[in-house]
């Protein structure tokens, strides 16, 4: 008699003990791999970049998505962010390919790694890996500092808007004089 | 202390200075010309010293113009005594003996007038003093403009040792010294040769302009400058046997003419072997002929002076070619005039432009001279002929014996100082 | 018998004349034109009064004329004329501009040769490089010097200087169907313009840079004349900034305020690039398309373009080896 009643109260604890686990919390399905740290799956030395080019006060952005639930509906904005504007690849990404739905003080490489936005040059160097090798050896961007020695990097969003990538035409500066005009008649 | 010597030196000076003050009103108007000549270029170049290069219309693109090429020209009528010097003093050729001296004294102004083009052209004369050998810093021999001042500087004081003692031994009444003389007068063959064939490579060797970086660039100066610079010295010599007592035979005339109708014709051919290179090949190098004798995208500045000189120079040369032509005295000087118009085209301007235009990027600028730039010239010409005119009225009569020492007594009262000298034996000659 | 008229084919030796018009002492003959006058005195007046001239020109000059006259070229001067030259300059340009200039002279760095890359997939020809130039290297601005040419050209016809436009005047660019390749000094390894200086004014330093001693060039030009590129400019006019645009750092061998009548052109921003800084126009390229760096560093981004983009040189038959590289990054 006592047997039957072990038998049968051990899997019912276990489905209490299995579903008051599974709500709530991050804690992965033991199947999958965890998700490399950002240096893990990619060694590079630390670029000293200045701050990201954010929005005045948009930073950080749990200050207002702490609060708020998660709409993982594919849409577009209406309420906030309306001058984002997504050219970059818009039928086959949105906001959560590169943003990190349940933190959004990070970006999530496709791995799942979390990096900060002072390492967003390791989420563009996903898709981007001919500039990302370039960029690292000072090779793509603005280049300053020191040729022999400190060379001053910028974030890939310092000159390429994240939402919208590619460069708007400039005006040129005024061509030059002609040469009997540029050293006078 | 050779004071006879420095007495009989200056017994020529004083006079060549009353022959140079003494003159009918042809000269004196001819003088008065050369006077405003030089005092236009004068003021033109006080203007330019002042603004700057920039009163010129030469700019980045075109960086060289009118004066680099008057300059390439007259250094080919300078090397063109030559032609008078070879069947001379190699053959002694009597006809031609006594005018040689004229076309060395040509030269001489020609190397004067060259040289002040090259003065007048750089940006800073007062640094002028660089260009000399061990004082400066001469970049010989890497660069060719090194080699042109050295050449150019030796060739004139060449011509105007040789031709200065002939003509003094002459005043004093003696033949010239052949061990002295000869030896110069040889080397002063080569010596010409080499001025224009150095000119011609200060072109030649430059890649970035294809317009002269051409194997045939020094042979066709050789070439033109062989017909131009005779047919001023035959108009000379056509006024000197008209207005003087020097005997100058036609022959000698028509032999240098006819001499100039062959070297005209290498030009022409030489010509005519660059233009088939061009425009048979087509490559880009063709835009710099394009430009100069078609013209480019409506900029055709040059192109009525291109065929102009290519008419003046194919009638020169037929002019000379026939004997008849050549001869008679009409066609005889429009030859000549036509052949001094093609060549002063076709080695000035028409060299020059071409090889800046288009420039090395592409641009084309079109360069015509300034009013400055023409002053500038006229002054530079005006002294040459100056130059030319003054030794020319020494020289001639001394050569028909008018002017000599024994024609030119001493001063009444005044001696050179040291022993008496003896009444002037000037036959025998001083020490 | 007069020896006139005659051809005198040998200039022959014309016979002595005795009687009235014998030559010696007594009166001038005053039918011939010649030997009269005073000469000795004229002649040594005019030598005494050339040397006079000569010398009180030189005397009225003050010492600083004096020495800038004679100044030697700037590779035969001793380390202490180089501080005298380099303080007279400096007070030269002070008082022209009204600021305080420093003028630098610091010497290559030993084992350095620099290299030059530019993309020409990204130059979108905003010429913000030329006036960035401009304003570094105290180039004139009347009349206008500018030492990089920005050339507009067809993107069907690829890299042909013969349709090339250097003034293009636009909205914006990159204009529909064109690209834009700027062309300044290619500091050549073999430098044509080098060659040819009659007074040797110009010559290439070790560590690559071709400089100008703008106290010894002469004007002649020879050198804009040889080279390929178009890259040497000339004072045509006395050069005019105002000074609140003067930058006091300035090299002697580069960019220091320079006298009409001299050539200069890019020395790569000489007075940066041997402190250890970029050149200017790298610094202000907005879409970073120039790259700049020491050739012999394996690490260095010039070094890494070289290796691994399809870079090419302008003009490349003429054999001068340039060390300005054109690439296309993408």
């Amino acid at each position: 008699m006592k047997r039957t009643w072990l038998a049968a109260a051990l899997p019912a604890a276990l489905a209490v003990v299995g579903s008051a686990s599974a709500t709530g919390h991050s804690t992965p399905a033991p199947s999958a791999p965890r998700a490399p740290a950002a240096h893990e799956a990619d060694p590079s030395p630390e670029f000293a970049v200045p701050p990201p080019p954010f929005t005045d006060g948009i930073f950080p952005c749990s200050e207002c998505h702490e609060s708020m639930p998660v709409n993982m509906e594919r849409r577009e904005l209406t309420d906030e962010h309306t001058n984002v504007v997504l050219h970059h690849g818009p039928r086959e990404r949105w906001c959560f390919d590169c943003h990190n739905p349940t933190d959004r003080d990070h970006l999530r490489l496709a791995s799942g790694t979390l990096v900060p936005f002072t390492e967003s040059w390791r989420l563009c160097g996903q898709c981007h890996g001919d500039k990302l090798r370039d960029w690292k050896v000072g090779v793509h961007g603005k280049r300053t500092g020191e040729w022999s020695g400190q060379k001053r990097y910028l974030l890939c969003a310092h000159c390429h808007d994240p939402h919208s990538p590619h460069f708007k035409p400039l005006a040129p500066r005024p061509a030059p004089k002609r040469p009997l005009e540029a050293a006078g008649r | 202390m050779p004071w006879r010597r420095i007495h009989l030196f200056y017994r020529f000076f004083e006079g060549s200075l009353r022959l140079w003050l003494s003159g009918d009103r042809w000269y004196w108007l001819w003088i008065a010309f050369l006077a405003l000549c030089i005092g236009t270029g004068a003021a033109g170049y006080a203007e330019q010293l002042r603004g700057g290069l920039g009163v010129t219309h030469m700019r980045d693109p075109v960086s060289w113009g009118f004066y680099i090429g008057n300059f390439t020209f007259l250094v080919g009528i300078a090397a063109a005594a030559v032609v008078l010097v070879i069947p001379a003093y190699i053959y002694h050729w009597k006809p031609i003996k006594e005018i040689v001296i004229l076309g060395e004294l040509l030269a001489v102004s020609a190397i004067v007038m060259a040289l002040l083009f090259v003065a007048v052209d750089i940006g800073r004369p007062d640094r002028s003093w660089h260009l000399m050998p061990f004082i400066g810093r001469l970049n010989f021999p890497t660069s060719l403009l090194a080699w042109d001042v050295l050449v150019l500087n030796i060739y004139g004081a060449l011509n105007f040792v040789i031709v200065t003692h002939i003509v003094y031994r002459a005043f004093t009444g003696r033949e010239y010294s052949k061990r002295f003389a000869l030896p110069l007068i040889l080397f002063s063959i080569p010596a010409a040769v080499s001025i224009h064939t150095v000119t011609a490579f200060v072109y030649n060797g430059l890649p970035a302009r294809p317009f002269w970086n051409s194997a045939i660039l020094a042979p066709r100066f050789l070439a033109s400058a062989f017909c131009s610079g005779p047919a001023i010295i035959l108009v000379m010599l056509q006024l000197l046997r008209r207005y003087t007592s020097v005997e100058i035979k036609m022959e000698a005339i028509w032999k240098i003419a006819e001499l100039m109708a062959y070297a005209m014709f290498i030009n022409l051919f030489l010509f005519g072997a660059e233009v088939f290179r061009e425009f048979y090949s087509g490559t880009h190098h063709l835009l710099f002929t394009e430009y100069l004798f078609e013209g480019i995208d409506g900029h055709n500045t040059l192109v009525p002076y291109a065929w102009g000189s290519v008419f003046c120079s194919v009638t020169a040369f037929l002019l000379f070619l026939t004997p008849k032509t050549r001869q008679h005295p009409v066609t005889l000087n429009l030859g000549l005039l036509l052949i001094y118009s093609g060549v002063y085209i076709e080695k000035g301007v028409a060299l020059v432009i071409p090889g800046f235009t288009p420039s090395v990027l592409g641009e084309i600028y079109e360069y015509s001279p300034s009013r400055v730039e023409l002053q500038v010239a006229a002054g530079v010409f005006g002294v040459g002929f100056l130059v030319f005119t003054l030794m020319l009225k020494v020289a001639v009569p001394i050569m028909t014996g008018r002017f000599s020492l024994e024609k030119s007594p001493a001063r009444a009262g005044r001696r050179a100082p040291g022993p008496a000298p003896e009444p002037e034996v000037a036959a025998s000659g001083a020490a | 018998m007069s020896t006139g008229g005659k051809g005198v084919a040998d200039l022959g030796v014309p016979e002595r004349r005795d009687g009235p018009d014998a030559p010696g002492e007594g009166g001038c003959a005053a039918a011939e034109p010649a030997g009269c006058g005073p000469a000795m005195t004229r002649r040594e007046l005019m030598r005494h009064a050339a040397v006079v001239a000569a010398g009180s020109w030189l005397a009225s000059c003050d010492e600083a004329t004096r020495e800038a006259f004679f100044q030697k070229h700037f590779r035969e001067l001793t380390p202490e004329d180089r501080r005298r030259v380099i303080a007279r300059l400096e007070t030269d340009a002070k008082k022209r501009t009204g600021v305080d200039v420093k003028i630098a002279d610091t010497s290559a760095r030993p084992g350095v040769e620099f290299g030059y890359a530019l993309d020409l997939s990204r130059c979108i020809g905003c010429r913000r490089c030329v006036e960035a130039c401009v304003r570094e290297n105290n180039q004139s601005r009347d009349p206008q010097v500018r030492w990089i040419t920005v050339l507009e050209m067809d993107k069907e016809r690829g890299v042909d200087l013969s349709h090339a436009d250097a003034y293009y005047d636009r909205e914006t660019v990159p204009a529909e169907g064109h690209f834009y390749m700027p062309v300044a000094c290619q500091q050549c390894r073999r430098p044509q313009c080098v060659n040819v200086c009659p007074v040797g004014a110009t010559w290439k330093e070790p560590d690559g840079i071709v400089v100008v001693d703008y106290n010894w060039c002469i004007g002649c030009r020879y050198c804009m004349a040889a080279c390929p590129y178009g890259a040497r400019r000339f004072n045509w006019r006395e050069p005019h900034l105002p000074a609140e645009e003067v930058n006091p750092q300035t090299h002697y061998l580069g960019n220091r305020p320079r006298p009409k009548g001299v050539v200069e052109k890019c020395t790569w921003c000489i007075q940066r690039v041997r402190k250890g800084l970029y050149p200017a126009c790298v610094e202000i390229c907005p879409v970073g398309a120039r790259k700049f760096g020491d050739l012999r560093d394996p690490n260095s981004e010039v070094r890494y373009v070289i290796e691994n983009k399809r870079v090419f040189v302008l003009k490349e038959e003429l054999n001068t080896q340039p060390k300005f590289y054109y690439f296309y990054g993408v």
